[in-house]
């Protein structure tokens, strides 16, 4: 599997994910963007996004970090963490 | 070993029926809120003659009657159930009474959501073993009473009803092998023992779980039965939540032939009942026939799951 840690390139995977699970456009998905206030993303489709992450990325995403990832940023950032 | 099949269906579904409305004015939501999150549009709700007992009395007569099957023919008769007023005695033994299958052994099964589809397992396995002809199984819930009316998360999940199969023996082997899951880490869904018992669930973890164990487990049920996924005339999973449902058959590429049970729309969440009652709408609506595959998948509290393909009677 091929882990990247490259934030960009995370937050492109990551624009391919809300695509495919949420139908959102890729021009949406913006750092500064909310899940829930921006994208319409809500707690069950989160767990979904946060899924196929997991799988997309190899790293595991704890419900207990779910909380924390209100931005898009902030899920980039903590898949480039977690990748790291 | 003989073969054992589904000889008859019954159900009970409770005439009070209530809407979304009158639940989201207690919980600051919307109709709206809940149908996204779930897919519930109204459920039924039992009166005060309608006990977890009346109710699977009801349905099991029911199921009797379509099998043909007379009461005093009946060896045994398990109630799935988690909603019994308190932890002892069970509901099965009333149950074999009043329907008047006095020479039947009577056991209640306690697998959450997963307890119809558990029983239906121990029913066929008695049957092809000899310890039992016929089998009375019946999953029986009345959960509003245990809901907390202002728990926004769960006060609009849950619906009363219950719903029955009579297991015997057949020609032709119509329940297949039953397959199972569970993960018991004690992080992912709990109940409240506290007087009234109220239900509380962690709906993220266990729609993670769900959504990502099940896919397997329906697979191995249906390995069980010697058929793919897409071969299956009918997928019956537990009536969760509509998105569950939605998830696991993406995930099992059905195609469109596959009818999906979405009773839950009309139901709500009725744990172990939920099968059998949509598999009952089903039968009775004729969109699944004798003979038909049909996937039942239970999965709930626990965690745990299980699944098996039966033959429509």
């Amino acid at each position: 599997m091929s882990v990247t840690t490259d934030t960009n390139t995370i937050l492109a995977g990551l624009a391919e994910v809300l695509e495919e699970v949420a139908g959102t456009p890729a021009d949406k998905v913006v750092r500064e963007a909310g899940f829930e206030a921006d994208l319409d993303i809500d707690s069950l489709t989160m767990v979904e996004v946060v899924v196929a992450c997991e799988e997309k990325y190899g790293v595991r995403i704890p419900d207990s970090a779910l909380e924390g990832l209100r931005t898009v940023g902030d899920a980039v950032d903590y898949i480039a963490g977690a990748a790291a | 070993m003989r073969a054992a099949a589904v000889l008859g269906l019954g159900s009970h579904r409770p005439a009070l029926r209530v809407d979304n409305h009158a639940i989201a004015a207690r919980t600051d939501s919307s109709d709206e809120w809940i149908r996204e999150r779930s897919g519930i549009v109204t459920r039924g709700v039992a009166g005060d003659d309608e006990s977890t007992v009346d109710m699977a009395a009801s349905a099991g007569g029911k199921a009797l009657a379509a099998a043909g099957i007379d009461a005093d023919a009946v060896s045994l008769v398990l109630l799935a159930t988690c909603s019994m007023p308190g932890p002892l005695p069970g509901g099965s033994p009333e149950v074999a009474y009043r329907l008047g299958a006095t020479s039947a052994g009577a056991s209640d099964v306690g697998a959450g959501c997963a307890g119809f589809t558990y029983a239906l397992s121990m029913a066929a396995d008695a049957v092809r073993t000899g310890s039992a002809d016929h089998v009375l199984v019946i999953g029986s819930e009345k959960l509003t009473p245990m809901v907390d009316p202002d728990d926004r998360g769960t006060a609009f999940l849950f619906g009363d009803g219950a719903g029955a199969a009579v297991g015997g023996a057949a020609a032709v082997d119509g329940i297949g092998r039953g397959a199972w899951a569970t993960d018991g880490e004690p992080h992912a869904a709990r109940t409240h023992h506290r007087t009234p018992v109220q239900l509380a669930m962690n709906g993220r973890a266990i729609y993670r779980w769900a959504t990502t164990s099940l896919p397997d487990l329906a697979r191995r049920a249906c390995a069980n039965a010697g058929i793919e996924p897409g071969d299956l005339a009918a997928f019956v999973p537990h009536q969760a939540n509509l998105r569950i449902t939605e998830s696991v058959v993406k995930s099992l590429k059905l195609p469109a032939s596959v009818v999906v049970a979405r009773d839950v729309v009309d139901s709500g969440n009725t744990s172990a009942a939920s099968v059998p009652l949509a598999l009952t709408r089903l039968h009775e609506q004729g969109e699944v026939r004798t003979g038909d595959q049909v996937l039942l998948l239970g999965f709930g509290a626990g965690l745990t799951a299980a699944g098996q393909v039966v033959r429509c009677p």
